[in-house]
């Protein structure tokens, strides 16, 4: 079965009625993707045996009625760690490696009866918007296979657009949650940064990543953050503030609520039909009765330079650890310990990944580290003080999440400024750790294109609250892509 | 002409840090598009950020501590098994210098 005519609550139900069993439930899933992943690629691994096990052991203790993820086949991005499962980050550097720990999310999963389906593809190490860098497969977006299915979330995005399964995770270090939860019309929150561990997130760029659900409901999505996030003594950096129940605030009630639109988000760089969607989404949520001001954020322009200092920074002292060593790809015919090293890296790596690691160190060496990283992060502090004002305000920020609608595979690839360019409207939501999330707000030429909603910190109610309104008041969720009758 | 943001020279002094080595034909690729990335980073100039400090974390947490505590770690033979060659429980690499006796 596809998952494109049931949602969390009504799946539920039919668990709780034993209407279906979750065994069931698994092997219909498998049967679905099967057919459908043939043609979307969004999936690396499969974790069938295991999960159908998982599946009637949960029938045997019986569904949980208070707990909506009971029984919920879930795709989860490779860079994700799971016990026993390879888990590759999409990169030949990992290409047999087999974790002996599972991530916190994972652990969190697996106590609350979510069934992992499988491993989603994505950019390799999560560098990247196409999710074309990945070294195994190249993902289609299930409403046009010949575009991307953006990055690096884009295997996670695909298998919930195309109905394999209802919940994905992802992670989002610069927009790769939200970017291709805009490329394929579906919800795609990334929390703010401390709200979910990161343990377990192989790490990319440590003082940005955060992982995140993508959904087809803004419903959905706020039960599976309520099941992920919270504070874990294995991460430093996880909040100890108490984690409200995201769901309680959807009523589809926002009048009086005050929202900020950045005429930097609108402006001339920004397509035209990407923009006319995006206001008409302002005028909805004016007619639901809340006020639209445009504000600035002056500074957001410069999060692009920031962050690829920044995270390529983190990236290359990150990607030290992979070395040929301890785990993971090692060169053949090596003559000493030095070539270790630089043979396996050279021939582990990509050359996006590459990119990162030389732009990083580059900004981080001696004689440069003045003009890149400590400039990086006074501008990182510029864009938080306009972030900051704002709210001084206004209780939520909106715009479009990409520039523009999902591009054709192959067309940015060799052009990496270009490519970076994508993530203009995500990136500063990282810099300055405030939760983001992308919902369907309308379609170009028969492509979705995202509304991206921005929060104060720890404020991700707000945004589920404001989102649900939206979603209520429209039926863009509910359109599902034609993939030639494979459903 | 304008200055060289980056040259090849320096490129490949920064592979060697970063432990990468390229072909000559990667080396130019690589020169030629951090050159355009850097030039991209050139914009920061502009920004007047005298006396701003430096944000280097976004957490809300100052420390994190816990009870000194030994707690079980990951299991010995589970780590070793993801090691590309091991020997008598240990991981096994080639010689540090190299045997022709040219290594560095």
């Amino acid at each position: 079965m596809d998952f494109f005519n049931q949602d969390l609550t009504s799946l539920h139900a039919d668990l709780v009625a034993k209407k279906i069993s979750a065994a069931e439930l698994a092997k219909a899933t498998f049967e679905n993707m099967s057919k459908t992943d043939a043609k979307v690629d969004a999936f690396l691994g499969l974790n069938e045996d295991a999960a159908l096990k998982t599946a009637a052991a949960i029938d045997a203790k019986g569904i949980n009625a208070d707990n909506l993820l009971a029984g919920i086949p879930v795709g989860v991005k490779d860079n994700i760690v799971t016990k026993d499962l390879t888990t590759t980050a999409a990169s030949k550097m990992l290409e047999n490696f087999v974790p002996v720990y599972n991530a916190t999310v994972v652990d969190k999963m697996n106590q609350n009866d979510l069934v992992i389906v499988g491993k989603t593809n994505m950019d390799e190490f999560a560098m990247g918007g196409s999710t074309e860098n990945s070294a195994f497969k190249v993902t289609k977006n299930p409403w046009d296979v010949s575009r991307v299915p953006g990055g690096s979330s884009g295997g996670s995005a695909a298998a919930v657009a195309s109905g394999q399964v209802p919940v994905a995770f992802g992670s989002d270090t610069g927009g790769s949650i939200r970017q291709p939860a805009s490329f394929n019309g579906i919800v795609g929150m990334k929390p703010t940064y401390g709200r979910v561990s990161r343990w377990g997130l192989i790490a990319f760029g440590s003082s940005l990543d955060q992982i995140g659900p993508m959904t087809r409901t803004v419903k959905d999505n706020a039960a599976a953050l309520n099941l992920i996030a919270g504070n874990d003594v294995n991460d430093g950096t996880s909040s100890k503030r108490e984690v409200p129940d995201f769901t309680a605030g959807l009523t589809g009630d926002i009048k009086g609520m005050k929202i900020a639109l950045p005429k930097e988000y609108m402006d001339d760089g920004i397509d035209p039909k990407v923009r006319e969607i995006i206001t008409a989404a302002v005028k909805q949520f004016e007619d639901l009765g809340a006020t639209v001001e445009e504000v600035s954020l002056p500074h957001s322009k410069l999060g692009v330079s920031a962050y690829y200092i920044i995270a390529s920074s983190e990236a290359s002292s990150n990607l030290q650890r992979f070395d040929g060593i301890r785990y993971g790809f090692r060169a053949q015919d090596v003559k000493n310990l030095e070539d270790v090293y630089v043979r396996s890296r050279s021939e582990g790596f990509g050359d996006e990944v590459k990119r990162r690691i030389m732009l990083g160190t580059f900004a981080l060496s001696a004689g440069y580290y003045d003009a890149y990283f400590r400039k990086a992060g006074q501008v990182r502090t510029l864009i938080i003080n306009d972030f900051n004002k704002v709210f001084e305000d206004y209780d939520l920020i909106i715009g479009p999440t990409a520039p523009t609608p999902a591009f054709k595979i192959g067309d940015e690839i060799s052009d990496p400024v270009t490519m970076y360019m994508n993530d203009v409207l995500t990136i500063p939501v990282n810099l300055a750790g405030l939760p983001g999330m992308s919902i369907p707000a309308g379609f170009a030429d028969g492509m979705p294109v995202g509304l991206q909603l921005i929060g104060k910190s720890f404020d991700e109610s707000t945004i589920y609250k404001a989102g649900y309104a939206f979603e209520q008041a429209t039926d863009f969720h509910q359109a599902t892509p034609d993939l030639g009758g494979a459903n | 002409m304008a200055e060289e943001r980056i040259t090849a020279d320096q490129v490949a002094h920064v592979a060697g840090l970063a432990k990468l080595e390229f072909t000559p034909d990667q080396l130019d690729m690589f020169t030629g598009q951090l050159e355009k990335i850097i030039g991209m980073f050139e914009e920061l100039d502009a920004v007047d950020t005298t006396d701003v400090p430096v944000t280097s974390q976004v957490s809300d947490r100052r420390n994190a501590l816990r009870d000194d505590v030994a707690v079980k770690s990951n299991d010995r033979e589970a780590l070793l098994a993801n090691a590309p060659e091991t020997a008598n429980g240990l991981i096994k690499v080639p010689a540090i210098i190299d045997e022709s006796g040219d290594g560095e």
